[in-house]
C-alpha cells in the first residue's frame, strides 16, 4: 500500500533498515554491475593504493540504501530521482567462513520536503557505517499517487 | 599524467545497445539486496501497471559506467583508472527501466576542474530506449563526478 501525500509531513521518519555486508556481497555486486575494480575484492590491491582495506562499491551502498524508499513507496518506479555524494568509504573486513558480516550499514529515511504541485516527497537518507556518515545529500524523490 | 583540459564539452555518441533482460534485473536486484516483487515476478510488476519486470532505481549505473568507460579508456583523456574515486551520482528517471528495453547512452563531459594535483570530472549520460525505426524515448539521465587523485592525494 503506497503512502498518501496528504498524510505526510516534513520531518516524518519513514523507517530504518540495517544492511549486513560481506566480501561475498561485494563480489556479487561486482558481477551484477560490471564494476570489477579490485579495490572492492582484493586486499593487497586496496592497501597498495593507500586504502585501509577492501571497501564497498559506493554504488552498492547507494543501491542498497534506496531499498528502504522503494519498499515504503510500494513501487520501485515511484523513485523518479535519486542522488548522493560519497563521503567516506565502507570498509568490509574479511569474515569469509563465518556467519559474521564484514560491515554493517544503518539507513534511516526522513521526509525532507513535500512538493504539492509535483505530487512528490523528497526522502532524505542518513546512511551510517562504523559510526560515520558514508553518504551525504542522499535524497530520493518519490512520486506519490 | 595530467588530465586533458580540452575534455570539457566533449561528447561520445551512443555506441552499443544494452538489452535489458529479466534475469539481469533479478541478479542486480539481489546484488543490492532488493526484495520488492516487481523486480522478480512479472505478474507483480504488471499488477502495478508495468509492461515487465522493473529495474531497481540504480540499475542504470550499468549502462552509465559502460558509457563512462569510453572516456576513461580514451588514451587522449589522460585518466589513470587506479586513481579514480567516485564522488557523486544522480539518476533522474523520465520513465522506469523495464525488462525488454533496448537502451543506448550518449555521454557528455560537462565539467573538468583541477583539484590539487588531480581533477574532478563530471559526466552525464542521456539514456534512451530504442523504438521502431529511428524513434528514441528518453528514459534516464545520470550524472556522476569522479575525482582523479593526483600524486600524494
Amino acid at each position: 500500500m503506497s503512502p498518501s501525500f496528504n498524510e505526510l509531513s516534513a520531518g516524518q521518519e519513514i523507517g530504518s533498515r540495517t544492511i549486513e555486508v560481506t566480501r561475498t556481497d561485494l563480489v556479487k555486486y561486482a558481477g551484477a554491475s560490471g564494476d570489477f575494480n579490485p579495490i572492492h575484492w582484493n586486499e593487497a590491491f586496496a592497501t597498495g593504493v593507500e586504502l585501509p582495506g577492501v571497501i564497498a562499491h559506493g554504488m552498492f551502498t547507494m543501491g542498497s540504501a534506496v531499498q528502504l524508499v522503494t519498499d515504503w513507496a510500494g513501487d520501485p518506479a515511484a523513485v523518479v530521482d535519486f542522488q548522493t555524494r560519497f563521503t567516506k568509504p565502507v570498509l568490509v573486513t574479511d569474515t569469509t567462513g563465518t556467519d559474521e558480516p564484514g560491515a554493517t550499514i544503518d539507513v534511516t529515511g526522513t521526509i525532507g520536503k513535500l512538493d504539492a504541485d509535483a505530487g512528490t516527497a523528497r526522502v532524505d537518507l542518513t546512511v551510517v557505517a562504523a559510526g560515520q556518515k558514508v553518504l551525504m545529500k542522499a535524497q530520493a524523490v518519490v512520486k506519490l499517487a | 599524467m595530467t588530465i586533458n583540459p580540452d575534455l570539457q564539452g566533449r561528447s561520445y555518441p551512443a555506441a552499443e545497445v544494452y538489452d535489458v533482460g529479466r534475469e539481469k534485473i533479478r541478479e542486480f536486484a539481489r546484488a543490492v539486496k532488493a526484495t520488492h516483487p516487481a523486480h522478480f515476478d512479472v505478474d507483480a510488476a504488471k499488477a502495478l501497471g508495468h509492461a515487465d519486470l522493473v529495474a531497481p532505481p540504480t540499475f542504470a549505473i550499468i549502462i552509465a559506467q559502460r558509457a563512462d568507460a569510453q572516456l576513461i579508456e580514451d588514451p587522449d583523456a589522460g585518466i589513470d583508472f587506479s586513481r579514480v574515486v567516485h564522488a557523486d551520482q544522480r539518476f533522474t528517471h523520465h520513465r522506469p527501466i523495464v525488462a525488454g528495453d533496448r537502451l543506448v547512452a550518449e555521454l557528455h563531459v560537462d565539467g573538468v576542474r583541477a583539484m590539487g594535483g588531480g581533477a574532478m570530472i563530471t559526466t552525464r549520460s542521456e539514456i534512451f530506449a530504442l523504438g521502431s525505426g529511428d524513434a528514441r524515448e528518453p528514459v534516464t539521465t545520470t550524472t556522476s563526478s569522479i575525482l582523479v587523485r593526483g600524486e600524494g592525494q
